[in-house]
């Protein structure tokens, strides 16, 4: 039985297929201003790479910020267990998993039944989330894709002392009329969005393993700088599928529960 | 269509509670039409104290008051919008700005009564939190320059109550009491005093029998409808009609509604409890609960603002019992008043976080609740304090529970929609779906 999870996040649509517990394809779109039009087009898109029928797909299952506004998926799931169940598929021994996205990061406690025991939530500010990295970029110039390999060849740790996207810039700026080098300036921005997030794991709790999901995680400059935090290597999903897809492919997984599938 | 497990009906006091409440401010704005007095002061005010004056005294507590113009968004808007371009910051206590808007933009929440803010003509207040006596302090000079009396209280936890410490709380209540008459013009009249004591100790035992009865399970009581019961004592916990109240009408008609097995929600399956004060322009969240058949049965903030409790014989909780003691004269009324406020649970986190984690985790177990809600509540710094350290023993304890974040008293500070999002996980985590309507 085919199902279909879709994330509408915040920034991006992700759309993950999945038959008889194996990914058939994924997919992701900008969530536009229409999220469910959004949410056609990525899965349309993941049909297409999958070469698979519309009506072929037994259960949708929608999880993220946008979830309400898919009327065409049969039911919703929060992203806390979205992102339990995917991570859980990916890696068992997962206890914590870290889950930052565009707008918002989150941690959730699970069990070793992958069921959720507790979770934390940053939702009111972008420091702590790939949006904080999004204006760094603008403001050094740089693209988001090279900002993680640009950071690691920094050897220079400069403190950035803003908690707050908009005195972050100025700050960057003012290091940039200093004439600081762009991968200090850049390494200075994932070790703040690291530390914030770091505060936030700690304050529900560190339990091993802990695993890294969403969109962030792709940053390799930002994955260096939590593991340097917190003293020890996150898990990231790699092979399988990309962090980004992770609550989508537990939607998914959740989607081939509930058809029976 | 699902059914529901239990039966349910509505309080028939309910419509009570209401003129109840709506008397007292008709009275304070009318006090003077009267011929009678007005003062101003926090809910945990000894408002047993101004009782003495005379039978036309009339007083409007802030908190409830703040709490009152919370729930009217726009009229909270116009007050914080005015207290700001005052030039008081917008993190201070909610109620204090609510309360101060008010008097700014000289409108009454209850204009029905009054289109003007009444002016008291005295403050009578107590200081434990740290936006008490500030409060009035400010409300006098704004008003003019009315007279004000604050007490003292914080002098630790009940359990380490001394001798002197009750002494200092005593000796500040007879000096007030000289105050009083200075200001007022008017003789003391111990007799009053003694009856307002007496009333006092009957609304605070009787709230806590109420909520006791909320171990039962169904719960008779749901929290949002709590909020217009507790209040009452919140108001005026020293008169005769919120004593007579909380004892021939609420708790009879309570104890009944256990005894026939009569549910605040008829398909209650989860109970939780919150903590500190709810986003007032907000209670719709406490429906949305009901969506997945949770009932909130109160909290140690419903519990315990007037409600005074003790462990009974058997090691669990119970309504601290009226004292059995003869008072003849004004002292010993005073010290009565005195221990008695001071075993208010809701006092005793101001001192050390763990003894409010203690009484929580206590309900948690007694009230057989299955999660708790943790309100970071940006508009109120004292009730607010500790409460991640709370969350943690709670946790310890094996209860699971959920923050959110928000204001009692202003809604910008309030997200509706990601703290049903939320709520919507923690529903998740507990292995409930929404119930079908």
């Amino acid at each position: 039985m085919i199902t279909a999870g879709i994330d509408c996040g915040s920034k991006n649509t992700k759309v993950v297929l999945m038959k008889e517990g194996n990914i058939l394809s994924t997919a992701s779109v900008l969530s536009g201003f229409d999220q469910e039009e959004s949410a056609e087009q990525a899965l349309n898109s993941a049909l297409e790479k999958a070469g698979i029928k519309r009506d072929e797909v037994k259960h949708i299952t929608a999880t993220g910020a946008g979830m309400e506004a898919i009327k065409f998926s049969n039911d919703t799931i929060t992203t806390i267990t979205a992102d339990a169940r995917g991570t859980y598929l990916l890696f068992p021994s997962t206890r914590t998993i870290i889950d930052i996205g565009a707008e918002e990061g989150l941690v959730v406690k699970i069990d070793d039944q992958g069921k959720v025991k507790d979770f934390g939530i940053n939702e009111k500010c972008a420091a702590g989330a790939g949006a904080f990295i999004e204006a760094m970029s603008r403001a050094l110039e740089v693209d988001i894709e090279t900002m993680g390999e640009l950071s690691l060849k920094s050897t220079k740790k400069i403190p950035m002392n803003a908690q707050c996207t908009i005195f972050a810039e100025s700050e960057v700026v003012s290091l940039i009329h200093q004439k600081t080098l762009k991968e200090d300036i850049i390494r200075a921005v994932h070790d703040a969005i690291a530390d914030r997030n770091t505060s936030m794991v700690r304050q529900i709790g560190i339990e091993k393993d802990v695993a890294l999901i969403g969109g962030v995680a792709n940053n390799i400059g930002f994955v260096d700088a939590m593991n340097k935090n917190l003293g020890f290597d996150l898990l990231v999903p790699k092979d399988r599928i990309a962090p980004e897809y992770v609550s989508a492919l537990g939607a998914a997984l959740i989607a081939q529960e509930k058809s029976g599938g | 269509m699902v059914e529901n497990k239990y039966p349910t009906e509505p309080l028939k006091c309910w419509n009570k509670a209401k003129i109840l409440r709506e008397n007292y401010y008709k009275d304070f704005a009318e006090a003077h039409e009267k011929g009678g007095l007005r003062w101003a002061g926090g809910a945990w005010s000894f408002d047993a104290i101004p009782a003495g004056l005379g039978d036309d005294v009339y007083s409007l507590t802030g908190e409830p008051y703040g709490a009152t113009v919370a729930f009217n968004d726009k009229l909270a808007l116009e007050c914080q919008e005015a207290t700001e371009a005052k030039g008081f910051a917008r993190d201070l206590c909610s109620y204090m700005r609510n309360y101060w808007g008010s008097i700014l933009i000289n409108k009454y929440a209850w204009p029905q009564f009054s289109e003007e803010f009444p002016k008291p003509d005295f403050i009578w207040q107590d200081h434990i939190c740290c936006s008490h006596a500030k409060w009035y302090q400010v409300a006098s000079d704004l008003e003019g320059g009315i007279p004000m009396f604050s007490i003292d209280v914080s002098v630790g936890p009940y359990e380490k109550r001394t001798e002197h410490k009750i002494n200092y709380i005593v000796g500040q209540m007879h000096d007030g009491i000289n105050w009083l008459e200075k200001v007022t013009g008017r003789d003391y009249d111990d007799e009053l005093l003694i009856q307002a004591v007496k009333n006092e100790f009957r609304s605070c035992h009787y709230w806590s029998a109420i909520c006791e009865l909320n171990k039962a399970i169904p719960a008779p009581l749901d929290e949002k409808s709590m909020y217009s019961l507790y209040v009452l004592g919140t108001l005026r916990k020293s008169a005769q009609w919120a004593a007579d109240f909380y004892e021939k009408e609420l708790y009879p008609e309570v104890k009944d509604r256990v005894e026939r097995g009569i549910a605040a929600i008829g398909n209650e399956r989860c109970r939780i409890m919150t903590d500190t004060q709810p986003p007032w322009a907000f209670l719709r969240i406490f429906r949305y609960l009901e969506q997945f058949g949770c009932v909130s049965v109160g909290s140690l903030y419903t519990f315990g603002l007037i409600g005074l409790w003790e462990v009974k014989e058997d090691g669990t909780w119970g309504p601290k019992s009226i004292p059995d003691i003869e008072i003849t004269n004004r002292d010993e009324a005073l010290r009565a008043l005195t221990d008695w406020n001071l075993s208010k649970p809701e006092w005793q986190h101001f001192y050390h976080p763990k003894l409010k984690s203690d009484m929580m985790i206590r309900i948690a177990k007694e009230w057989k609740l299955d999660g708790v809600f943790l309100h970071y509540n940006r508009g109120c710094e004292g009730l607010s304090l500790g409460i991640a350290e709370n969350r943690l023993a709670i946790q310890k304890a094996g209860i699971p529970t959920m923050p959110f974040e928000g204001n009692m008293g202003d809604e910008r500070e309030f997200d509706l929609a990601r703290t049903m999002k939320r709520v919507d996980a923690f529903m998740e985590s507990l292995g409930l779906d929404k119930l079908k309507q």
